[in-house]
């Protein structure tokens, strides 16, 4: 399968993305710059993490309304697949992509530690790799990862097996309301974490558990 | 309102830069008739310590810089050290002490994006970030708004930047509570024949301008890094510089995209006295005059005057000279990542350094004498007084177990997870040992076993001691630190921070730890590639500890063999690597003999320098082989501290021994240096403990074995077991309680 | 030239925790009886239209697309 990764500038994840990505599927994938209109064909677009555009304004919020986001949100709606993660989940929300807003950490501060997450949807092609309801560790580095939506969304969100990742046993970082910490959309093929799976995919990182989001989104584990 | 460049020069003006009238005297002599105004701003910004290094030169001229491994010493932006495979490491640490004091998150902010400018300006891609700071006392009422907006301030640049802070250091002492250090340090990873440097070459070539644009913001910074504090340190709030990390990580980017490319001859960041300094050090290296066109400068402010535009210190910016012919090229990747470009001036064959501004000329000065001519001053110091020693039986006691959870949960030993969690430590999935533990590791990308060790450190109450043997034990336990993770200690970079050098006492301060520096660093192999001066650190008199801050960096050649400090597994013997026969003697400057009894009194422990390398090329070698399986130096609080440190990295406790009839104080406490905790995984009846034996009799190491790890409580000899989660509770707890206000005062 | 300013607040019952910690800080400084506080952006705008109508209605489509986050803000427009 192949991927591709947006960049944008004040990304600063990109690198770590395309490493675990090249080291998971053996290939690397093709990069998109902010002004690119079109996408080439792929299986899977990942929209990294960092500070795209200095956060200014609002985290994701100038990134959501450049071209490349267009092209983005078109290819999802062909039913390719969609990551983003920390930035670029603020992103894909900012773009409309993905329900909901993310918000200051209750903390104020930026937090940067590992936390358990449990897999609450074992069920979606990002999370196959995984059991249902098990717990693995993954490291978060974000300022405003405090997941918000109203009480519509959120019991939507709830009741359709949306919510995909959420903090567990006590680690949520930031806030975030009913520990939500990674979410699809309603077809599913566009997933929003603030976590980082790519910084913790092999033996330096100290540990692995990261490894089987992107082996699931590129197909190429598709069961537990 | 604009300031022009027809301000009178008085008596008065040129007092309030800096200068004294010897100094003007030189200024009329080398032009040979009264300078202009935007000339004395050039001056003054040259010729001031933080630029000129007048007071220390002299003395840092002795430090040893040279090395097999070493390709750039200190004189450009960063050191450079070969690390094998066409790959060398980039580095530096510089001060951000009194913007910090002043506006501690621009401060801050600010100067790790100094550092790290330094370090892409070679060519080198940051990916190691380390921050020494200390600050007043807890209880000071200006203290923990300084942590706080220091802390936020060095996360909020770095992690926007993108390079994971893997070490540094946080300490307190009413010394610094109106002069706090910042101390930044920043390395990073070239190609050995990709190395970028500032020395202008060839006549009429065109010198370009990039990055972001041209405010009014720092104006006199550097000058006001060399003037001492007094009362009215609020009003001088309007020089604070702000950070724009999104633009420097735009300007990191396109700078390395602009270097591959082949355009660029000469490059220069725009640091303190930002066009000043890095136009007259192009060309002053290059042997070439420099003309400068303002009015091509790109500006965000109306009506700037030459004055104020030579002496910005707005952030994010580089002066480049650039091959003609690619231009264009260049030009196109400056659009890219939406940064400012603009062809400012030329070099010249005449080695004057001019400045025109609209239609005038405002500036014509010898470029040579800006720099080499500036003051070079030897300052008369005084040999510090040697401390007495303390008698023998003057070992003021305390219940062993008690005292540990003391130290644990005080200021100085607690956990510094507060401030690290606050840091992206893992950017770049190179992060191997975060920071904890005795030194940040980074692996080297691109290769599969190499990987970086860093570490930062200085015992500033050793150093007000005893500033010579001060000196030295921040060289050797930087380069313990190194050693204790497995790595070959490669080269450091100094900080120095002092205070008022016209003051003969402190004088002496900076020439003896300069010599212990010196002669750490010669008997170690652990040349000074770069380094910053940082004086005039003192409030109403009151100068700060004197505190070198030495960043050290070292190689480590199979990060699958490195070291850690966390027990590795129960049951596993500990030996006290390079103990003298107490184990632990030296109590006086010791963190035990101040927090519990309130004395500071006495010398601090001397570095056996000859014994320090024995020891750690011992104990890496020990790594290296593969039988240790944590190591740990022992430093600040002694064993015991050491001990607890190495059981909450794992939850692993530990039972020690205690020595028959005598005291257990200086053996848990005392600071005695050149000792490293190692486990073994190895069996005490087998040949290869004997052997090992052997070696460490021939070699003249005393390893006592004093301990075995296993269950979940740390007992030292005859005092109560502390439970391993006790132990954590308490060295946790203070800095978030503290930083909350729970703290009674 | 037409200068509108842009008043981006939290909506309603959306956590505030920057808000918050002011509301906290200025009790600790002694200012008794503060109720709360809602941190919010100002933007102030230069259009070179003159049609006063027509800068209204293209600013609230840039509160819209860009300066506000309607799925959490608020907005409000003055021409000034």
């Amino acid at each position: 399968m192949k991927s591709a990764v947006v960049l944008l500038p004040g990304l600063n994840r990109d690198r770590d993305m395309i490493a675990a990505l090249t080291k998971i599927s053996g290939k690397a994938p093709v990069t998109v710059w902010q002004t690119d209109t079109d996408i080439p064909d792929v299986d899977l677009i990942v929209i990294p993490g960092g500070f795209s555009y200095g956060d200014y304004l609002r985290c994701g919020a100038i990134a959501a309304r450049m071209p490349v986001l267009k092209a983005v949100a078109e290819k999802a709606a062909k039913g390719v697949q969609v990551i983003g993660v920390c930035n670029g989940f603020q992103i894909l929300v900012e773009a409309g992509l993905l329900p909901g807003a993310l918000m200051r950490n209750t903390s104020l501060k930026f937090v940067c530690r590992e936390v358990k997450l449990q897999v609450t949807n074992a069920n979606t092609a990002f999370t196959r790799g995984y059991t249902q309801n098990q717990i693995i560790r993954c490291p978060v580095a974000h300022h405003d990862g405090n997941y918000f939506a109203d009480t519509d969304t959120l019991s939507r969100l709830e009741g359709e097996g949306q919510v995909v990742f959420r903090y567990a046993e006590g680690t949520n970082p930031n806030g975030s309301l009913n520990d939500i910490a990674g979410i699809v959309s309603k077809d599913g093929n566009v997933l929003g974490m603030m976590p980082h799976p790519e910084n913790l995919i092999e033996a330096a990182h100290g540990g692995s558990d990261g490894r089987a989001l992107f082996e699931s989104a590129l197909g190429l584990k598709t069961a537990a | 309102m604009t300031i022009q460049n027809d301000v009178p020069i008085t008596a008065e003006l040129i007092k309030a830069h800096g200068l004294k009238p010897d100094e003007y005297q030189r200024i009329l002599d080398l032009v040979g008739r009264e300078p202009t105004f935007t000339e004395l701003g050039i001056f003054s910004a040259m010729w001031n310590e933080h630029c000129s290094y007048k007071s220390s030169k002299k003395w840092l001229k002795t430090l040893p810089t040279r090395g097999e491994r070493v390709i750039q010493g200190p004189g450009e932006n960063a050191g450079v050290v070969d690390i094998g495979d066409g790959d060398c490491v980039v580095f530096k640490m510089e001060s951000h002490n009194h913007p910090s004091y002043i506006e501690p998150y621009q401060g801050a902010a600010t100067g790790v994006g100094g550092i790290l400018r330094d370090v892409f300006t070679m060519g080198a891609r940051p990916v190691a970030a380390m921050n020494a700071l200390r600050f007043g006392a807890p209880d000071h009422p200006k203290t923990r708004h300084l942590v706080s907006g220091v802390v936020s301030g060095v996360g909020g640049y770095g992690n926007s930047f993108g390079v994971p802070t893997v070490g540094g250091e946080v300490n307190f002492d009413p010394r610094y509570n109106g002069n706090i250090l910042v101390n930044a340090f920043a390395a990073g990873l070239a190609k050995t024949d990709a190395i970028f440097l500032s020395e202008a070459k060839g006549v009429g070539l065109p010198v370009v301008y990039l990055g972001a644009k041209t405010g009014r913001d720092g104006v006199g910074g550097a000058t006001m890094a060399s003037a001492e504090f007094d009362d009215k340190i609020e009003e001088k709030r309007p020089t604070v510089q702000v950070g724009d990390p999104f633009t420097e990580k735009c300007l990191l980017e396109a700078c390395l995209e602009l270097m591959a490319s082949g355009a660029v001859i000469a490059i220069q960041d725009m640091g303190a006295a930002g066009l000043t300094c890095s136009a007259v050090e192009m060309g002053a290296k290059g042997d070439l005059g420099i003309e400068l066109d303002l009015d091509r400068v790109p500006v965000r402010e109306e009506r700037m005057s030459a004055y104020e535009m030579m002496l910005s210190e707005s952030q994010e910016r580089m002066l480049m000279v650039l091959k003609p012919e690619k231009e264009e090229e260049a030009e196109a990747i400056f659009r890219k990542w939406g940064l400012d470009f603009a062809i400012v001036g030329k070099t010249t064959d005449d080695l004057r350094f001019r400045i025109l501004h609209q239609g005038q000329e405002v500036a014509n000065l010898p470029i040579k004498d800006l720099g080499d001519q500036a003051p070079e001053y030897d300052r008369p110091w005084t040999e510090p007084t040697p401390r007495a020693p303390l008698a023998k039986d003057d070992i003021p006691q305390a219940d062993v177990a008690d005292a540990l959870l003391k130290l644990l949960g005080g200021p100085d030993l607690s956990s510094r997870r507060w401030v690290w969690e606050q840091y992206d430590t893992m950017i770049q999935g190179n992060s191997l040992q975060r920071p904890g533990g005795d030194g940040g590791v980074v692996r080297v990308e691109g290769h599969d076993t190499k990987a970086l060790a860093f570490s930062s450190d200085v015992t500033p109450r050793y150093c007000e001691a005893d500033p010579f043997e001060g000196g030295k034990q921040a060289v050797a336990e930087c380069w313990r630190n190194l050693t204790a993770t497995g790595a070959l200690p490669l080269a450091a970079t100094d900080n120095l921070n002092f205070g008022n050098p016209e003051r003969p006492e402190i004088m002496g301060q900076l020439v003896k730890a300069i010599q212990g520096i010196g002669e750490a660093c010669r008997a170690l192999d652990f040349p000074i590639v770069s380094g910053n001066v940082s004086l005039y650190n003192e409030t109403n008199g009151q100068g700060i500890l004197p505190t070198p801050t030495i960043g050290g960096v070292g190689l480590i050649d199979d990060w699958a063999k490195m070291a850690r400090s966390g027990f590795a597994a129960e049951g596993e013997m500990i030996l006290l690597v390079g103990a003298p026969d107490w184990w632990g003697t030296h109590l006086a400057q010791s963190i035990y003999m101040r927090d519990l009894h309130g004395r500071t009194d006495g010398p601090p422990p001397p570095v056996d320098l000859a014994h320090e390398r024995k020891v750690g090329d011992y104990v890496r070698k020990l790594i290296r082989s593969g039988v240790a399986t944590a190591v740990h130096d022992v430093s600040d609080g002694g064993l015991g501290v050491a001990l607890a440190e190495m059981a909450m990295a794992s939850g692993i406790g530990a039972t020690v021994n205690q020595l028959n009839n005598g005291d257990p104080i200086p053996q848990f406490f005392g600071e005695d240096q050149g000792r490293y905790l190692v486990t073994l995984n190895i069996d005490p009846q087998g040949e290869d403990f004997n052997a090992m034996l052997a070696e460490q009799k021939q070699l003249g190491i005393f390893a006592p074995w004093i301990g075995s790890t296993g269950g979940t409580a740390l007992k030292l000899g005859e005092a109560r077991a502390i439970a391993v989660a006790d132990l954590k509770a308490a060295h946790e707890g203070w800095f978030p309680a503290f930083m909350a206000g729970e703290l009674a005062s | 030239m037409i200068k509108a300013r842009v008043i981006v607040t939290l909506k309603n019952g959306v956590l505030d925790p920057q808000g918050k910690a002011i509301e906290g800080a200025l009790g600790g400084l002694g200012f008794d009886g503060v109720g709360s506080v809602r941190q919010g952006k100002v933007f102030d705008v230069e259009l070179s239209s003159t049609d006063a109508a027509n800068a209204e209605a293209e600013i609230k489509a840039m509160c819209d697309k860009l300066l506000a986050n309607t799925v959490i803000e608020n907005y409000s427009v003055t021409l000034i």
